[in-house]
């Protein structure tokens, strides 16, 4: 390098290595606020308790990803699911609708309670279960069959084979997922043929359709462009006010913008709970906080 | 102190130097031609692996040359005979028009009174393919989805060895036991006793019935590949929706996998079509036009398996017809699997 030149770096470098350590550390740290909090992240505190959870401990196999998880997840509102990847969100997510069941040599302990009912009950019909308590993926997983028969789905397993009825269900599902107007002159097309963001919005609608009161997400928008993020997150902000909902994120500005209450998992236990406007400025454990600033600090 | 190193959720990331990173990666080797034997070896290789891909073409190729030459037009120059005549090699359509072998319907190279429909063998073929549809399709395509969706792993490793073993018994055993066990033993008492039709030695129903039994490891293992390859998280989002298992089977995986499974049928059918030994031995020789599966039919292939082991004269026009009926026969099986390989790339470009 030419030493002639005045180069930046070289001025800067003696000042920011003189700094103490721990003053640059603090700095990092201390307004806590790293994403926008909206006035809706908190909740109404009168929420009732729609879904529980009661020292769950969780294995696959031998091998235990839930320790001890007690969480109480409050009607018509948005809980969000935040950690670091591998730290068993999906498998508690999972738990909630026993998808867990289909996987082999699963098992738990403790209590999941919807409504006060223990849903691993012997008596508990798992298949009416997982309609009360639907689940939307990660990656959009349409049906090779039309958009049409896509939403009837649900509808159609559980029995209902009025066709005006269906074309109802159909039609409000759609209108409630935000992709009617975008769907409705070609409800007979393949579902494989729409964009990734109305696929997953289909698959919204196709879960909206068999009537649920708990939606669970698994970072539904993940495979999302910005702007199809944006009408998902927009949905689930809406879909609060009637449906209990679920959701694992890797995103705190949509963890900020859509739900009320947070919930921080690492290495499968739940560290910390709390209204999402006062875990994002004011977590109480360190490893929340670290969570929360080292992605954005 | 360094945030990082506080923070359990940032990667550590130490950087090589460049020095380090060029003590690992740097080119050592010289960028020259390697050594001519080495080449030389590798062209070899190539050479082999090529021939090896190239016998089954030839071999098809070889194939076609004969049947066409005999049955369509021979290529070989005339012969003198002994009498010092000029006798003409021809084909077997030179002879014959291919409107009497598609239209006429009798059967009967061997007679005095020759005729050359086809029909009559066609007509016995596809009885017992037919039949033997019946039986495989339903059959091999349940135990595919059982295989794929209700088996657990050890009932898997059961049962597909024992579908393979199945696979694996030649097929004039198939042909035998059609003749000593499914006539005497289940067509005589249930349909002749019981229901009162008459029930022949050889009938093209026992044979339907083997081959049925011999095409259901195919269809099951076919069909079971194609089920396994829908998406888990197909079967996981219809289970989300409040699908039982047999919801999630008959409403999900396997309408997604339709046009995989009705290959898998294209390719079994075509397999029955072209099956020869137990055909052969359990459903006789008598070439008629028929709707009755009890009595015996000639079919293709037994045909040409029954010109072949007897002392026609080479050159005959008996010799010449097995030609004609073995290229109807290669065209029925061709047109199988270029429609089943037509429906399986649909069934691809679904998932891609
Ligand atoms: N089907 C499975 N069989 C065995 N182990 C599994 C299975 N699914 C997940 N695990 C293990 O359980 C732990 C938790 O996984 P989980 O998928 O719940 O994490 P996650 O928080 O959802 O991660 P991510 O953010 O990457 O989706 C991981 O260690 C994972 O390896
Ligand atoms: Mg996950």
């Amino acid at each position: 390098m030419n030493t002639t030149l005045n180069d930046p770096m070289d001025e800067l470098a003696p000042t920011t290595s003189s700094e103490p350590a721990t003053e640059k550390t603090e700095r990092f740290v201390k307004p806590v606020a790293p994403v926008e909090i909206p006035e809706t992240a908190s909740l109404s505190v009168d929420a009732a308790t729609k879904v529980c959870t009661r020292n769950l401990d969780f294995y696959y196999g031998n091998n235990q990803v839930l320790f001890d998880v007690s969480l109480d997840i409050p009607e018509k509102s948005v809980t969000a699911l935040i950690g670091p990847s591998g730290c068993g969100k999906s498998t508690f997510l999972r738990t909630l609708n026993r998808m867990n069941d289909i996987i082999e040599g699963t098992r738990h302990t403790g209590e999941v309670l919807l409504e006060g009912t223990d849903i691993y009950a012997s008596e508990i019909d798992v298949v009416l279960l997982r309609k009360r308590v639907g689940m939307v993926f990660q990656k959009s997983t349409p049906f090779p069959k039309s958009i049409f028969e896509n939403i009837a789905y649900g509808p159609k397993v559980a029995g209902l084979r009025n066709k005006a009825r269906l074309a109802e269900i159909v039609e409000a599902s759609l209108k409630r997922a935000a992709l009617w107007d975008e769907v409705k002159d070609r409800l007979q097309d393949s579902a494989m043929a729409l964009s990734g963001g109305q696929q997953q919005r289909l698959c919204i609608a196709r879960t909206l359709a068999t009537n649920p009161d708990v939606i669970l997400m698994d970072e539904p928008a993940s495979a999302l462009d910005p702007a199809s993020t944006a009408r998902v997150e927009d949905l689930i902000f809406e879909l609060r006010k009637n449906y209990t909902i679920v959701i694992v994120t890797h995103n705190m500005q949509q963890a900020a913008r859509v739900s009320q209450q947070t919930a921080f998992f690492f290495q499968g236990i739940l560290v910390e709970t709390g209204v999402t406007k006062e875990l994002f400025t004011n977590p109480v454990e360190k490893q929340t906080e670290d969570y929360i600033t080292g992605r954005f600090g | 102190m360094k945030l990082s190193s506080d923070n359990p959720f940032k990667k550590e990331t130490e950087l090589a130097t460049d020095t380090q990173i060029e003590a690992v990666i740097a080119p050592t080797g010289s960028l020259q031609r390697s050594a001519s034997l080495v080449r030389v070896k590798e062209g070899f290789i190539r050479t082999i692996l090529l021939a090896c891909a190239g016998v089954s073409i030839l071999t098809t190729i070889g194939i076609i040359f004969v049947l066409f030459s005999n049955a369509v037009y021979d290529v070989a120059p005339d012969r003198i005979g002994a009498d010092g005549k000029v006798k003409p090699n021809e084909a077997f359509f030179q002879i014959v028009s291919p409107v009497e072998f598609l239209t006429e319907t009798r059967w009967t190279p061997q007679y005095a009174e020759k005729h050359f429909g086809i029909l009559p063998l066609v007509c016995g073929t596809l009885m017992i393919s037919g039949i033997a549809a019946m039986i495989g399709i339903p059959v091999g395509l349940c135990s595919a989805v059982y295989l794929s969706e209700y088996a657990t792993p050890r009932a898997r490793s059961i049962i597909k060895p024992v579908l393979e073993v199945l696979a694996g018994i030649p097929t004039v055993v198939y042909g035998y036991f059609a003749l000593v066990f499914v006539t005497p033993y289940l067509l005589k008492p249930l349909i002749q006793d019981v229901l009162g039709f008459d029930v022949g030695v050889f009938n093209a129903a026992s044979a339907g019935i083997v081959v049925g039994i011999m095409i259901i490891p195919m269809i099951s293992s076919l069909s079971e590949d194609v089920l396994r390859s829908v998406p888990r998280s197909l079967r996981e989002a219809a289970y989300a929706l409040g699908s039982t298992r047999f919801d999630v089977s008959t409403k999900v995986v396997v309408p997604a996998a339709l046009s995989g499974i009705i290959a898998s049928f294209l390719l079994a059918i075509a397999r029955a079509i072209g099956e020869t030994m137990a055909v052969t031995i359990a459903a006789g020789q008598t070439a008629v036009v028929t709707g009755n599966p009890f009595e015996s039919v000639a079919t293709m292939t037994s045909y040409i398996v029954n010109v072949s082991l007897g002392d026609t004269e080479l050159g005959s026009i008996e010799e010449k017809s097995i030609y004609a009926v073995g290229l109807t026969l290669f065209m029925m099986t061709l047109a199988m699997n270029i429609i089943s390989q037509f429906v399986l790339r649909r069934f691809r470009e679904v998932y891609n």
